[in-house]
């Protein structure tokens, strides 16, 4: 049951994770998902201390170090990979403080003999919602990429949006933490879909089609 | 007697503690062709930045229309590491039909072809055209160009603008363009701004482009050929 629940699980996660993904590759943040990933690693580790659900951990724990990375970024000028970089290693560090050892591997590559069904249910909304938000934004998180002048003179609020697109990937990133880990979220659910649909399409279509 | 479509008054900018505008005030009608002259770090790129509300500035900027189409230097538009993207789909983030962009692509002499070629794999110029016709599609009252020819070839330069120019006749637009080519102001300015931080210069190009004046623009003598006809 638990594998059937994990299968259903994963599958959205990872359409949603797959089609996040092809926004990252074109934003040059693919690598930016491994850090993030770990990212949650404080998080899963309060959450087997005190015994409540990972994904909540991870979720916390990912969306301020997501608007920490967004704030520092504004404030800074810095680009996002090296500040994710940063608050990654800040992060990963603080974890293995306190993370009890024996539950070490849980952390880095999930467990799915904790999913119940309405963990499946939540996770499976959240995607959806993560999809649809994501389509949402497209349009103008590429318009963005090609030139933020651009985009801004044609009324898209960037700030705006990549705060939209961070939480996206807190929220996926998150919901990933469960069945994958934190440690296996990049390679896994954002990168090798998206790399692999950019390689194999000829259109945008195409390619956030072939990704998620 | 065409009306004024902006009027910029004190308009002070600054970024990261630097002066960049000083006290810089003038009008633009409608219809104008408005050549923004000056040496590099001048302000001309700020200053567009600046009337499009893309940062911030203190003073007044008012604008008759909200129709304003903008095109930065080609050198600040990316074109690697996008998603494969054909220029049809490019069109389609401005949510115009089809017949609008073939439409314009005939205008500016683009073959309908290149609708599905992928957005990286234009020539110079094709893409300089094909930006041209994004900036054009949903018929502004204004265009802000930057460095329009930057990265090409003069032949093509001269292309680019001849079809400014007709776009400009056929459309009955306000355009205000930087270039550096002093040809391309006699041939096709109404009016040239000359800034260096501030207006050192304003008016119609035979009047005020004196040999005094771009010296006191560019801070150096500078030899020019001067056309005797319009």
């Amino acid at each position: 049951m638990e594998i059937i629940l994990a299968l259903i699980m994963g599958s959205f996660i990872g359409a949603a994770a797959g089609y996040l993904g092809t926004l990252m590759l074109s934003k040059r943040m693919s690598l930016v998902a491994g850090p993030l990933g770990h990212l949650t690693l404080p998080g899963i580790a309060l959450a087997f201390l005190f015994g409540f659900d990972v994904s909540l951990g991870a979720f916390v724990i990912v969306t301020l170090g997501i608007a920490l990375i967004w704030w520092l970024e504004i404030k800074t000028k810095l680009p996002m990979e090296a500040l994710t970089a940063i608050v990654f290693a800040v992060g990963v560090a603080v974890t293995f403080l306190f993370l009890p050892e024996e539950k070490t591997i849980p952390a880095l590559i999930g467990d799915v003999s904790q999913i119940s069904p309405i963990v499946v249910t939540i996770s499976v909304l959240l995607s959806l919602l993560v999809i649809f938000a994501i389509n949402r934004i497209y349009k103008k998180i590429i318009l963005a990429e090609i030139s933020e002048d651009i985009a801004k003179s044609e009324g898209v609020n960037i700030k705006k949006y990549n705060f939209i697109y961070l939480l996206c990937i807190a929220i996926i990133v998150s919901l990933g933490a469960k069945v994958v880990g934190g440690g296996l979220m990049t390679a896994a659910l954002v990168a090798i879909p998206a790399c692999t649909s950019k390689n194999l399409s000829k259109n945008i279509f195409q390619y956030s089609l072939g990704g998620g | 007697m065409s009306e004024t479509i902006l009027k910029v008054k004190n308009l002070n900018v600054g970024l990261e503690k630097e002066e960049i505008i000083k006290d810089l005030s003038f009008e633009v009608k409608e219809r104008d062709v408005l050549i923004i002259l000056g040496p590099n770090g001048a302000g001309k790129t700020t200053l567009l930045r600046a009337l499009l509300g893309l940062i911030p500035y203190e003073g007044e900027v008012v604008w008759k229309s909200k129709n304003i189409s903008y095109l930065p230097p080609q050198e600040l538009v990316q074109r690697k590491y996008l998603p494969p993207m054909t220029i049809e789909e490019f069109f389609k983030f401005k949510n115009v039909g089809e017949e609008k962009i073939f439409k314009i692509f005939k205008e500016v002499g683009l073959d309908l072809l290149l609708l599905k070629r992928s957005f990286g794999a234009l020539s110079t110029g094709q893409f300089q055209r094909m930006i041209i016709a994004w900036a054009l599609v949903d018929e502004p009252d204004v265009l802000l160009f930057d460095e329009v020819t930057y990265g090409i070839d003069a032949g093509a330069e001269e292309t680019i603008y001849s079809l400014l120019h007709r776009i400009w006749k056929q459309r009955n637009l306000t355009v205000l363009l930087i270039t550096h080519d002093l040809n391309v102001v006699y041939e096709h300015a109404n009016n040239v701004l000359c800034l260096n931080k501030e207006k050192m210069c304003y008016g119609e190009p035979f009047e005020i482009l004196t040999p005094e004046n771009l010296e006191k623009v560019y801070g150096t003598g500078i030899k020019f050929y001067k056309h005797t006809h319009k």
